[in-house]
């Protein structure tokens, strides 16, 4: 059944072999044949576009189960700040706090507050930089970096090499826990209670680091129903230590307003939105900004396809939910300290390429377009591909062949049928 | 020694929103080809601010684009109005492009300083009243 080894899995038994994912996807990362959808990994950025598009919901998001606990002699939660948009009439992030506790949670440590900690090191970061360096493009959202790296290679130097705040989150976490309790760090367990998939992959192949401190990522709609009825008899420990900028971080726009004194940013979110973004970023047709934000989920995280609540209300609950909150509760001491930095670079990942020689991405060239001249152009997704470019392009690379094109296939029927009828009197008389 | 690849495309004088499809194309081409980002990069500059050129100034006209083994060379040409003073149009900051123009974030008078900056070689021909013609390459 794990047909993908992305955050997605297919159940063959449900899908019926429609294109709708594979119109919708944005990279062309989807093929159906066999009567089935099928994910070319390496061009996968974990959008979770197609688990929203699925209606037979053959799709599922890969994530890990709340059963994990039971392997560790101490386990954290780190709640991503989304997770606080999905209640209603929430007044204090203490209550779902308290609430994870209740759940089973040793500890928690709120995504929230090391979120704050990342805008911190941000705007040291861009305080430092010379003019041209700028924009830098936040590295937060895991399908924005890997659509880079395989989409974008002049933008790789202008992302953040910062690591995302859950993964800030789990280290600082997992620290704290050891120093505080004397149990072996892997004696630990971390668990992120993520808005989307794309944080599962982020976890098992990351990208900046070698290795990710969280050792499992759990959905915050699993646990949603669960922390509705435990909010209601929990405890009412104080456990927040985060604040408005930090709470910001879960729908867009939120961490750019976080950098406080820099008001030449954007935030755009969706991800055919930001791809629109990064080619005018590339072409240099965007002057003057200092910041870019960018989500691939429509609203921010609060749009992941894990969460419960619909994007919008959930960032407007979120705006309640702030109006309280001191600015900010983390800040570094001084220097960013290196653990919150990249130690491993950001590679161009040419998956577009047509082949791996030039003489053979030529020719492949050349072959595309005679191809392309003899598909009808209709892009109607029945061949299994998204766009008439894209079989010729599957065709070139040896992954299909014409005889899958419908339209083609009609034609000799057509004309294998016409021959016939113009032979058939002569051998029947 | 593989064959040249050629692209063309007709600019539209009419329509700014169309105004970048050339470049767009031009760069995804380049990509598929696995040219260096480097000169990806700059061919896109160069030839969006053509397009952008002819759509203001020209009302339209035309691009052909050649692909050979280590030059991409990009031809401009339009039947516009010409340019009557090439060195003073070569110059950062001139513009006569008119006030809407420049209302939209275009018209600073970058776009033929740009193209020159970012290309390898770079010619310009123009005949006031008869069109402006201008060939420029990016070593691949």
């Amino acid at each position: 059944m794990s047909e993908f080894v992305h955050s997605v899995t297919l159940d063959k038994s449900i899908c019926h072999g429609c294109t709708r994912c594979v119109k919708r996807c944005p990279t062309e990362a989807i093929r159906v044949h066999d009567g089935v959808a099928h994910i070319l990994t390496e061009r996968c950025i974990d959008c979770g576009e197609c688990i929203r598009q699925c209606p037979h919901h053959a799709k599922k998001a890969n994530y890990d189960s709340p059963e994990l606990l039971k392997n560790y002699d101490l386990t954290i939660a780190l709640p991503a700040p989304a997770l606080y948009g999905q209640f209603n009439n929430l007044e204090d992030t203490d209550l779902v706090l308290n609430a994870l506790k209740a759940y089973g949670f040793d500890r928690v440590f709120e995504v929230s507050a090391a979120a704050e900690l990342v805008s911190d090191a941000t705007r040291h970061l861009m305080k430092a930089a010379a003019d041209e360096m700028k924009p830098f493009i936040s590295s937060a959202c895991p399908a924005v970096v890997r659509l880079i790296r395989v989409r974008f290679p002049n933008l790789i130097d202008r992302v953040l090499p910062l690591i995302a705040p859950a993964e800030l989150a789990a280290r600082l976490a997992r620290q704290k826990a050891v120093e505080e309790t004397g149990i072996a760090p892997e004696r630990i367990g971390v668990f992120f209670i993520s808005p989307c998939p794309a944080k599962v992959t982020a976890v098992k192949m990351p990208i900046g680091s070698a290795r990710s401190e969280i050792d499992g990522v759990l959905a915050i709609k699993d646990l949603y129903p669960k922390l509705c009825s435990l909010m209601k008899t929990a405890g009412d420990e104080p456990l927040s230590h985060a604040g408005r900028i930090g709470v910001s971080w879960a729908s867009s726009g939120g961490e750019s307003s976080g950098l406080v004194s820099v008001d030449n940013y954007l935030a755009a979110d969706g991800i055919e939105n930001v791809i629109r973004v990064l080619e005018d970023l590339e072409d240099e047709k965007l002057h003057d900004l200092a910041f870019v934000e960018l989500n691939a989920c429509a609203g921010g995280c609060v749009g992941g396809v894990l969460t419960v609540e619909n994007p919008y209300i959930a960032r407007a609950k979120l705006a309640k939910l702030r109006r309280y909150m001191p600015v900010s509760e983390n800040h570094l001491p001084g220097s960013i300290p290196p653990q919150m930095l990249w130690d491993t670079d950001l590679e161009y990942l040419p998956v577009l390429e047509l082949g791996s020689t030039r003489r053979e991405r030529f020719e492949r060239y050349a072959q595309l377009e005679e191809l392309r001249a003899l598909l009808p152009d209709l892009d109607c997704g029945a061949c299994g591909a998204p766009t008439c470019a894209a079989l010729a392009e599957d065709i070139v690379r040896g992954y299909n062949t014409l005889d899958n094109c419908p339209f083609l296939m009609r034609k000799r029927m057509q004309e294998l049928q016409s021959a016939t009828d113009e032979t058939t009197p002569e051998e029947n008389p | 020694m593989n064959e040249d690849i050629k692209l063309s495309y007709t600019v539209p004088g009419d329509d700014f929103t169309r105004a970048g499809e050339a470049s767009a194309h031009c760069k995804a081409t380049l990509k598929k080809l696995g040219v260096d980002p480097a000169a990806i990069r700059r061919v896109a500059i160069a030839l969006y601010e053509g397009e952008i050129n002819l759509a203001i100034h020209a009302g339209g006209g035309n691009i052909d684009v050649t692909i050979g083994d280590d030059v991409c060379t990009m031809h401009l040409y339009d039947k516009g109005p010409g340019i009557p003073d090439i060195p003073l149009a070569m110059s950062e900051g001139y513009s006569t492009a008119p006030d809407e123009i420049r209302s939209l974030g275009f018209g600073a008078g970058m776009g033929l300083p740009n193209m020159k900056k970012y290309a390898d070689t770079f010619e310009i021909s123009s005949v006031v009243g008869e069109g402006t013609d201008i060939v420029m390459t990016v070593n691949i």
